[in-house]
């Protein structure tokens, strides 16, 4: 039986720390994970935790993500609680098997600290991992600083597990401006997080030996189709699960998450919109810019995938100007927050002068200076009723001015 | 909101003492934030760490800043101009090395006219720890220039946070800090 941990009431951890101890408290059955910077410490402090005492499952290590994942698949689909953790060309590696979870509708959680995609190699923070795993049938939740990817790791099994939804999720992290940065975190103390997120409850596992069940099946045209489209609406459906994880989180903690995050938006006429700890930074520009007369609000998706659209264009409704901001390369068109949002407005009837930046790519700093530059472009926008800034711009890019219209 | 920049090589332990101050000062009800900057380098390449300290949360997660404190814990860093950057003229300098202050600012021209305290941390750590690990001596330096936090309820928490080390380890660690906060000028 594993160890109660001590917790301060009050705890100064990381954003690894954090997700560390939220994978311990889950008591999960089963790690596989291969370490990869900057997630390491992760999987570090959860075997220290298990070696330690704390912990009664099994870590298992292994020779690659793409071997890490699929012994998540594997340990999930026999009944196991299951979680694992990676990065950048780790989460790449996984791509494969990502898919197969999701289609397999094992609720397997994964916190990802975000991390660049090579080439050129870079350990820093960006989006790209995240925008690689977009499309794979995961949800995916957005932590912006130590606090919420605690919150949102214990939450994301809670998610997962619901037998309404039993799909896999991801928490995202910032790579090292959250996964490295030490913050305040309040823990909750071992035995109320573990009846939080509650006993595992496994679904048609495959050690049921009574009654055989397959993964993994092939399915040609006559019902390839089905499934995706079954599996496509379980992730649309769940939207409910999430909030009423998100309320009875808030019931316990007092700390309240929302499926889209606002900032300072009741009166707003423009808009930034924004993902991961930026969003935070924003805010400071918001209070910044709002002293010099500027009404602007900073919008943040909570949950990515599914991608609320409907409530992101209520949200929206009395906006003139909105700045997108991404924090990957879409090499070859508008970032996916822009094309989230234009397809948000289109699709109830709105419109608002729409422009794309990206930044932050490899670990670049994004400052508050920069995020008032952003704001003072998209109130020129407003101001004119027309775009007269670039439809893509680039925030704190060194060398000869960047931009696309 | 008060800011902290820390200038070291890696493996001088740096970020474990921007995350102990951090740690130290959450206890007394503040919030914080303890980051630091370095590439995929080796141990003994210069790196900064930072702490943001302050009565509301922190939410700006940008590692632009302008430092009230500048800790330079490694003695050849002192000479390097980066250590100036971002500052302004009320900045202090808490910087280690064997020289005094007036000879070291010949040679390290540009703290010529900043406020500056010296010490040799690396004598100290050296002498009372018996490792060159000048973290905690250049820590408790601060705490007696800056004033942040009672001298006696930084010791205690001090002690609890290295509390996992042996109690040789702890007890040199309370020595060099200590000594530290004596022989800073």
């Amino acid at each position: 039986m594993a160890e109660k941990y001590q917790l301060k009431k009050t705890e100064v951890w990381d954003g690894n720390m954090a997700a560390a101890h939220a994978l311990r408290q889950a008591q999960v059955d089963v790690v596989a994970a291969y370490p990869i910077t900057p997630s390491t410490p992760i999987v570090q402090n959860y075997a220290q935790f298990l070696a330690d005492g704390y912990i009664d499952g099994e870590f298992v290590m292994v020779e690659s993500e793409h071997s890490a994942m699929s012994a998540c698949v594997g340990a999930s689909a026999a009944g196991g609680r299951v979680a694992t953790a990676t990065s950048s060309q780790g989460y790449a590696l996984m791509v494969e098997v990502l898919y197969q979870a999701s289609g397999m509708r094992l609720p397997i959680v994964m916190t990802v600290v975000n991390r660049a995609l090579a080439s050129p190699l870079n350990i820093h923070g960006d989006h790209s991992d995240l925008y690689l795993g977009r499309d794979a049938g995961w949800i995916h939740l957005i932590c912006n600083n130590p606090q919420e990817a605690y919150d949102l790791t214990l939450c994301a099994f809670k998610i997962a597990e619901d037998e309404r939804v039993r799909l896999p999720v991801t928490t995202n992290q910032d790579g090292f401006l959250v996964s490295h940065t030490a913050q305040v975190v309040h823990p909750l103390d071992d035995d109320t997080a573990y009846k939080f997120i509650g006993d595992y409850k496994p679904l048609n596992p495959m050690l049921d030996t009574e009654n055989p069940v397959t993964y993994g099946a092939q399915t040609e045209e006559e019902w390839h189709f089905e499934h995706k489209a079954n599996q496509h609406k379980a992730i649309m459906d769940s939207f409910p699960v999430i909030e009423e994880v998100f309320q009875q989180f808030k019931d316990l903690t007092g700390r309240e998450y929302k499926t889209i995050e606002t900032y300072k938006m009741d009166d707003a006429e423009i808009a930034l919109i924004v993902m991961g700890s930026t969003y935070e930074t924003a805010m400071v520009a918001v209070d910044e810019a709002r002293k010099k007369g500027i009404k602007v609000g900073v919008v943040m998706p909570r949950v990515f995938r599914p991608f609320p659209y409907n409530q992101l264009a209520e949200i929206l409704k009395n906006v003139k100007a909105i700045a997108t901001l991404d924090r990957s390369a879409p090499m070859g068109t508008t970032g996916a927050l822009y094309n989230e949002t234009a397809g948000a407005l289109m699709a109830n009837g709105q419109s608002a002068i729409l422009t794309n930046y990206i930044y932050g790519l490899g670990g670049r700093d994004t400052t508050v200076e920069h995020l008032l530059q952003v704001i003072e472009e998209t109130q020129q926008n407003a101001e004119a009723g027309k775009r007269v800034t670039p439809l893509q711009g680039f925030i704190n890019l060194r060398g000869p001015k960047l931009s696309f219209n | 909101m008060l800011r902290i920049r820390w200038h070291s090589r890696a493996g001088q332990g740096a970020v474990t003492g921007a995350k102990a101050l951090a740690d130290v000062m959450a206890r007394t009800g503040k919030f914080v934030q303890a980051y630091s900057v370095y590439g995929a380098e080796k141990r003994g390449a210069p790196m900064t760490a930072y702490d943001k300290i302050d009565d509301n949360p922190i939410l700006d997660h940008s590692k632009w800043m302008s430092p009230d404190y500048v800790l330079v814990i490694d003695p050849s860093l002192v000479y390097q101009e980066e250590i100036v950057e971002n500052t302004t003229d009320d900045t202090i300098f808490i910087v280690t090395s064997h020289l005094p202050k007036d000879e070291l600012v010949k040679i390290a021209k540009h703290l010529e006219g900043r406020p500056l305290y010296v010490l040799d941390a690396i004598k100290i750590s050296q002498e009372e720890i018996g490792r060159p690990i000048p973290n905690t001596p250049v820590l408790g330096a601060f705490v007696k220039v800056s004033g942040i936090i009672d001298f006696d309820t930084f010791l205690e928490s001090i002690e609890d946070i290295l509390s996992k080390f042996p109690q040789k380890i702890i007890d040199g660690n309370l020595r060099a800090i200590k000594r530290a906060a004596e022989e800073v000028q």
